[in-house]
């Protein structure tokens, strides 16, 4: 195992980190921008190095900074969390040039998947359903009309090099069409200064189901059952649960299959996701592989009993994934919040500032992965997640309600939080009936 | 004369209005940039614009008067 790690990261991942570091006697690394100098992670760590001003850009982007506090510090490798620098390649191509060891898959792995034209075809030959489109990119609004006229509007632009719900507009004909081209290309050239454009055909009413994998380093792979990620805002994920009410073990096994065959179709190794649109005849489409930790990972480590975060400093320290399929089994239900801080009555609008009170219960079965803290400015450069509840329970409906229970003896003051758009949710018929499809949020509203 | 403060903390994205704009209800001041959102912070009376204390990249606070207007 290591003996020391930086972690390349901030707010509740960086945490989850540097606890998982704890538990395994790894000494730990933060970083922080000058916005994070009360920060969190920043206590909790055994060293701590200032890395730059608070844009990201010039911080926690900051490859060659990053890299120098790691060499400084002696740390022998170095996690990246979700988002920030998670999924670029090239940063991990630089880690490896300089003798560190990235905590997440090799950098050809992760090339493989960032280009989501390059991965649909990848995924195509290793036999992975995936969204009836073009796999090849369109080249211009002619070809784009075409393709649409042959698999059939309602059709899906997006980003060639997108993620994370950027740059991807709905069309439901050809004048809607030109409008999306048109705005998708500027998008994604603003936000990932590339260009260029896919099509997929709209899945109505989908549901967002993925399946969490591990690999090690040798090619053992498994995956670790579905999460169910549907209810979504901004195309952003709000609430999360494992299992899917709609995933019935016929299908947990043939999506498992699927999402373990795209791990090896490009030599993936450590902890990965493979995301799948379901539709309402249960037919499941790749939609991208994450080839990092998840946000919402701790349900399938509360469901599933096996420490994701662990795993992955494991894998990377060489050790061999020890769990066999048959070892992952699925006890009860868990279901994850997202507490943001944002105003759900306004439009899920932002509301940084000063949290003047901060108190969340222990209960049972409870766990609040947190980030923040009661004195704590949160800061507007950054993601608003300020933590997560994640409630377990034997069943889906006790799952529930302890989660209610959190919710409502948490006490958050000083900021907005998106704890009331949760009491509402768990609470609708919609969701204790398992109705989550991505049009949740919309369909909450229009049955209020 | 009325002093136009800001309704929540963030760097201002872009400027769209500047002195001598006559504005109305509904239309955009400034955009906000808050935790990766784009926020256009807008006007809630008529007014013309005397002065606008920030620029492009400034760090803002809520409370903080970012527009003069007569």
């Amino acid at each position: 195992m290591f003996e020391k790690v930086l972690v390349a990261n901030r707010g509740e991942i960086a945490v989850r980190v540097i606890q998982a570091c704890q538990k395994l006697g790894v000494k730990t690394v933060a970083v922080y921008s000058d916005a994070d100098r009360e920060a969190l992670h920043v206590q909790m760590a055994d060293e701590a190095y200032h890395i730059g001003p608070p844009p990201v850009a010039q911080s926690y982007l900051n490859v060659e900074r990053i890299i120098q506090v790691a060499l400084e510090s002696g740390a022998q490798a170095l996690h990246p969390g979700y988002g920030l620098l998670a999924e670029n390649a090239s940063f991990a191509r630089r880690c490896r040039e300089k003798g560190l060891i990235f905590i997440g898959p090799r950098p050809e792995a992760m090339e493989a998947m960032g280009f989501k034209v390059k991965a649909r075809r990848i995924m195509q030959e290793a036999g992975v359903p995936i969204v009836p489109g073009n796999v090849d990119g369109i080249q211009d609004l002619e070809e784009a009309k075409e393709v649409a006229r042959e698999i059939g509007y309602p059709v899906m632009v997006k980003a060639s090099a997108g993620g994370g719900g950027i740059g991807m507009q709905i069309s439901r004909d050809e004048k809607e069409l030109e409008q999306a081209f048109k705005m998708c290309e500027a998008r994604a050239k603003a936000y990932f200064g590339d260009p260029s454009l896919y099509l997929e055909k709209y899945i109505e009413e989908p549901r967002h189901i993925e399946i969490q994998v591990l690999a090690d380093n040798d090619g053992h792979t498994i995956h670790l059952n579905e999460r169910e990620c549907s209810v979504q805002r901004r195309h952003q994920k709000v609430i999360e649960e494992a299992p899917s009410t709609f995933v019935d073990p016929e299908l947990r096994q043939k999506m498992g299959a699927a999402a373990v065959r795209a791990a090896r179709a490009i030599g993936y190794n450590n902890a990965g996701t493979v995301e799948f649109l379901v539709d309402p005849q249960r037919n499941f489409y790749f939609l991208e592989m994450n080839t990092r930790i998840q946000v919402e990972h701790p349900v399938t480590e509360m469901t599933t009993g096996v420490d994701l975060v662990e795993w992955q400093l494991r894998i990377a320290a060489g050790e061999p994934l020890t769990l066999k399929q048959e070892d992952i089994g699925i006890n009860g239900h868990a279901i994850e919040c997202r507490i943001y801080a944002e105003d759900p009555d306004k439009n899920f609008m932002p509301s940084p500032g000063k949290i003047t009170r901060w108190q969340v219960p222990q209960l049972e079965g409870f766990r609040a992965d947190v980030g923040v803290y009661e004195g704590y400015t949160v800061s507007p450069y950054y993601d608003p997640l300020l933590a997560k509840f994640i409630a377990w329970g034997p069943t889906r409906d006790g799952a529930i309600e302890l989660m209610l229970r959190a919710l409502g003896t948490t006490v958050v003051e000083g900021i907005k939080t998106s704890i009331p758009f949760h009491i509402k949710a768990l609470q609708s018929k919609l969701f204790r009936e398992g109705r989550t499809t991505t049009n949740f949020i919309d369909q909450l509203k229009k049955e209020e | 004369m009325a002093e136009v403060a800001c309704p929540m903390a963030g760097v201002v994205a872009e400027v769209k209005v500047q002195p001598g704009d006559t504005v109305e209800p509904g239309q955009d001041l400034l955009i906000l940039e808050s935790m990766k959102m784009m926020i256009p912070f807008q006007s809630e009376t008529n007014g013309v614009v005397r002065e606008v204390k920030v620029n492009v990249g400034d760090f803002v606070n809520e409370g903080d008067v970012v527009i003069v207007l007569e």
